[in-house]
C-alpha cells in the first residue's frame, strides 16, 4: 500500500489520478446521456419519469451518486495542483508564443475544465439543489421542470456553450488519458484517438440538442 | 536581407533582463548563428557587449544551440536546429525575436544562454548501463527485433538541445528523459535496469523542478530530431510499474 501511496503523490502518479478519475467522469457522461436522450420521445416525458423513478428506488445509484461526486472534487482538485505546479515550473514566459506546434484545447485544459466546473454549478442549481436538498419539487416534476427551464433561450443558450466546452475538454482529455496510463500502441492508438475524437464531437452535440429540442417543442 | 531583431539581453541571472532593438543586413545562406556572428563582431567593434548564445559543433548533432526565435524553440523549421537554420526561411524586413529557452530549471545565465546542467545530472541519476559491456558484439550474438532497434535508435537521436523543455507550456522534460529510457531500455544490454532507470531518473526530473507532461506535444513538434511522444507513454508506464511492481533495488 505504501508503494501506491508513494506513486500517486509522484507527480507521474499525480497524472495518473487526472487519468483515471477523467476516465471515470467520462463513463458517467454515458450513463446520464441515455437518461436525458430519453426527454426527446414524444410521450411527454413519461419514459424520462419512469426511468428517474427507477434511478431515484436504486441503492446502487446512490452509492455511484457518492463516487461521482467525489470523482469530480479530485478531478479538481488535483488538476488546480498540477495546473499550480507546471506554472512554477515554467517560471518566465516569452514574449511571442507559437501556437500552430499544439491544439488550443490541449494548451487550455485548466481554462477550459473551470468553463465545466460554472456550467456543472449552474447545472445543479437548475435541477439538483432545488429536487434533493431544499425540495422545492418531487423527481416525478422533473421533466416539467426541464421542460420550464428551457422556454428560457438564454438558458438553452448557457447550456448549449456548456457542452461546447465539453467537447473542446475531452477532445484532449480523452486520448491524453491514454497516453498518461502509458497505453499506447501503433495498432490501438489511432483507434483510441479517433474514437475520442468522435465522442468528443457526438455526445456534447446530443446533449446541446436536447434543450434545444425542448426550447422549440413547447415554445 | 534587412532584418530587424528584438533579442534579449540580460547581464546575469539577478539582472531582470530586457528586449533590445538591433538592425542587421544578413545574406540568405547565412546560418541564424553566423547572421549572430556577425551581429557580434559590429557590437565588438562599437566596443559594446556581443550577445551571449551557446553553440558548438554547427552540424545539428550536439545539442548546443538554444534559443527561442519568434516563439519556437530552434526557430520555424521543423527538425532542424539554430545551427542549420538558415536566412532563406526568412523574408527581407522581417522582424525576428529570440529569446533564451524558458523553464525554471533551465535559469538564464547570461543573454540567450541558459544552464543546462539539470540534464547531466538527471543523465547522473540513471542514465547509463552499470556494467561494463565490452566492445560492439558479433553483429548476430544477440538478437534484436528490427522494430525494436529502430524505435531505440529514434530515441537514441535526442541530442539533449532541451527544446522539448523551452517548447513546453509545462517545462517539463518528459520528451528528453523519456528519450534516453527507452533509447537504453530498450537494448538488451540496458533492460536489466530498465524500470529503476526510469525510476531514478523521473525522480531526479522532478528535483531539478521540471514541470509535468500534459500531453500538448509542443514537444514532439519543436524536436530538431522528431522524437515521438509514444516514449512518454513508455516512460508512464515503465514509472509506474518500476513504483508499483518492482521491490529490487539497483
Amino acid at each position: 500500500m505504501n508503494a501506491i501511496a508513494k506513486f500517486l503523490r509522484s507527480p507521474i502518479g499525480q497524472k495518473w489520478v487526472m487519468a483515471l478519475t477523467g476516465l471515470f467522469l467520462v463513463s458517467f457522461l454515458i450513463v446520464h446521456l441515455s437518461g436525458n436522450i430519453l426527454l426527446l420521445l414524444p410521450d411527454n416525458g413519461r419514459t424520462f419519469s419512469a426511468f428517474v423513478d427507477w434511478m431515484e428506488s436504486r441503492w446502487i445509484i446512490r452509492i455511484l451518486s457518492i463516487l461521482l461526486f467525489l470523482g469530480f472534487a479530485i478531478h479538481i482538485v488535483q488538476g488546480i495542483l498540477l495546473y499550480r505546479y507546471n506554472r512554477k515550473a515554467k517560471g518566465a514566459r516569452y514574449a511571442v508564443t507559437a501556437t500552430d506546434n499544439s491544439s488550443w484545447s490541449a494548451r487550455h485544459m485548466a481554462l477550459l475544465g473551470i468553463g465545466i466546473l460554472l456550467f456543472l454549478i449552474l447545472h445543479l442549481w437548475d435541477f439538483f439543489f432545488p429536487m434533493k436538498v431544499r425540495k422545492t419539487f418531487h423527481h416525478h416534476q422533473l421533466y416539467d421542470e426541464v421542460v420550464q427551464t428551457f422556454q428560457n433561450p438564454l438558458w438553452v443558450l448557457a447550456y448549449v456553450l456548456g457542452m461546447i466546452i465539453l467537447g473542446l475538454h475531452l477532445s484532449h482529455g480523452f486520448q491524453s488519458a491514454f497516453q498518461t496510463l502509458g497505453i499506447r500502441h501503433p495498432k490501438y492508438t489511432p483507434f483510441i484517438v479517433a474514437f475520442g475524437k468522435w465522442f468528443s464531437i457526438l455526445v456534447p452535440l446530443l446533449f446541446a440538442i436536447i434543450p434545444i429540442a425542448l426550447y422549440f417543442k413547447f415554445s | 536581407m534587412k532584418l530587424t531583431l528584438k533579442i534579449w539581453r540580460q547581464k546575469n541571472a539577478q539582472d531582470k533582463g530586457h528586449f533590445e532593438t538591433y538592425e542587421v543586413d544578413a545574406h540568405e545562406d547565412m546560418s541564424f548563428l553566423e547572421m549572430l556572428d556577425v551581429l557580434n563582431e559590429r557590437l565588438i567593434r562599437q566596443k559594446k557587449d556581443p550577445i551571449a548564445f551557446d553553440y558548438d559543433c554547427r552540424e545539428g548533432i550536439c545539442g548546443a544551440c538554444s534559443m527561442v526565435i519568434n516563439g519556437k524553440p530552434h526557430g520555424p523549421l521543423p527538425g532542424t536546429t539554430t545551427c542549420q537554420l538558415h536566412m532563406r526561411h526568412f523574408k527581407d524586413g522581417d522582424t525576428i525575436w529570440v529569446e533564451p529557452f524558458r523553464a525554471a530549471a533551465f535559469p538564464v545565465i547570461k543573454d540567450l544562454m541558459v544552464d543546462r546542467s539539470a540534464f547531466e545530472r538527471i543523465m547522473q541519476a540513471g542514465g547509463y548501463i552499470s556494467v561494463n559491456t565490452g566492445s560492439a558484439p558479433e553483429a548476430n550474438s544477440i538478437p534484436v527485433p528490427k522494430p525494436i532497434a529502430d524505435k531505440a535508435f529514434d530515441a537514441a537521436a535526442c541530442i539533449g538541445c532541451g527544446a522539448c523543455v523551452a517548447a513546453c507550456p509545462n517545462g517539463a522534460a518528459m520528451l528528453f528523459v523519456a528519450a534516453k529510457i527507452s533509447h537504453l531500455g530498450l537494448l538488451p544490454h540496458g533492460q536489466p535496469e530498465r524500470y529503476i532507470r526510469a525510476r531514478k531518473m523521473v525522480e531526479r526530473m522532478y528535483l531539478e523542478g521540471f514541470g509535468n507532461c500534459t500531453n500538448i506535444g509542443a514537444c514532439e513538434a519543436e524536436c530538431p530530431k522528431e522524437i515521438s511522444l509514444e516514449h512518454i507513454a513508455r516512460m508512464n508506464r515503465w514509472f509506474a510499474k518500476a513504483s508499483l511492481i518492482e521491490t529490487e533495488e539497483a
